[in-house]
């Protein structure tokens, strides 16, 4: 059982991840790399006397930097879809239907869970920002994402109003306690650069997730008889 | 099936889910969470891109 759940989810992690590594690096990737530029001095907004043009030379595909990017979103995407292809296999013993269509909406949710509910709070990130103490932020981030599974388990599976009830509450508490933040803003990149890279990082986000969920959820259907 | 073998096959099945489960988030607690320099420094990029915390 443990051999299908890794072949699984190794196919589809590494496949959805090669795939969202080539949208990062095409759609994200320049924006961090632009917002890089205002984060070491080398363009400054606020206070200049000559505003620098918004279209900046940017540099093309960085073999090192760029091929570990893609190793490690593959790593990243896998490590997620060993969870995902688990708890797809839990559902599927009570009775839920796994393949690629069903896999879908898993996708979503997964999405929801780690990176759509921590980043309500604590928005992607674009380099250069000022944040809070890195540790309070990842038990934050670990536990909103925490709790964001559980609510979405409890809404797809739950069959009482308590259940959904008490995935709303899941959903709400991080938020309405509050994320760590900084005492004061230091971020020397533009506005515009901040919202473009979050728009981008939650736009990939859910397009690498519906891939991850679609794939393992099909390679999952398909070893059926391992 | 009989009821003990269907016990059995349930019990194997959460046993695998759970250690992939482990696995799993162990992956992804070193290649998006930890700080040491080296990992951060590699990973630096698809930590921002990812929505981790970084720095």
């Amino acid at each position: 059982m443990f051999t299908r759940i890794l072949t699984s989810a190794l196919f589809a992690g590494a496949a959805a991840g090669l795939i969202t590594a080539l949208l990062q690096l095409y759609f994200v990737q320049p924006v961090l790399l632009h917002a890089e530029l205002y984060e070491g001095g080398d363009l400054v907004h606020f206070g200049a006397q000559e505003l620098a043009p918004a279209v900046q030379e940017l540099g093309g595909f960085d073999a090192v930097r760029d091929g570990l990017s893609i190793i490690f979103t593959m790593l990243i995407y896998a490590g997620y879809a060993l969870v995902l292809v688990a708890l797809m296999s839990v559902a599927e013993e009570r009775g839920a239907s796994i393949n690629g269509r069903s896999g879908l909406i898993w996708g979503v949710c997964g999405f929801i869970a780690v990176h759509f509910a921590p980043g309500l709070s604590l928005a992607p990130e674009v380099p250069g920002v000022a944040a809070a103490d890195i540790t309070a932020r990842q038990i934050w981030w670990g536990a909103t994402v925490l709790a964001a599974a559980i609510a979405m388990w409890l809404i797809a599976f739950g069959q009482s109003w308590t259940a959904w009830g008490a995935a709303v509450v899941l959903l709400l508490a991080p938020h309405v306690v509050g994320a760590p933040q900084p005492d004061v803003f230091t971020g020397p990149v533009p506005t515009e650069l901040g919202a473009l890279f979050a728009a981008r990082a939650f736009g990939i986000g859910l397009a690498a997730w519906v891939m991850l969920g679609g794939f393992a959820g099909y390679f999952w259907s398909r070893d059926e008889t391992a | 099936m009989t009821t003990q073998t269907v016990a059995v096959k349930s019990t194997s099945r959460i046993s695998a889910a759970i250690l992939a489960v482990a696995f799993g988030i162990g992956i992804v607690a070193i290649t998006g969470h930890v700080q040491a320099a080296a990992l951060h420094d590699a990973a630096h990029d698809v930590r921002h891109a990812t929505g981790f915390p970084c720095h």
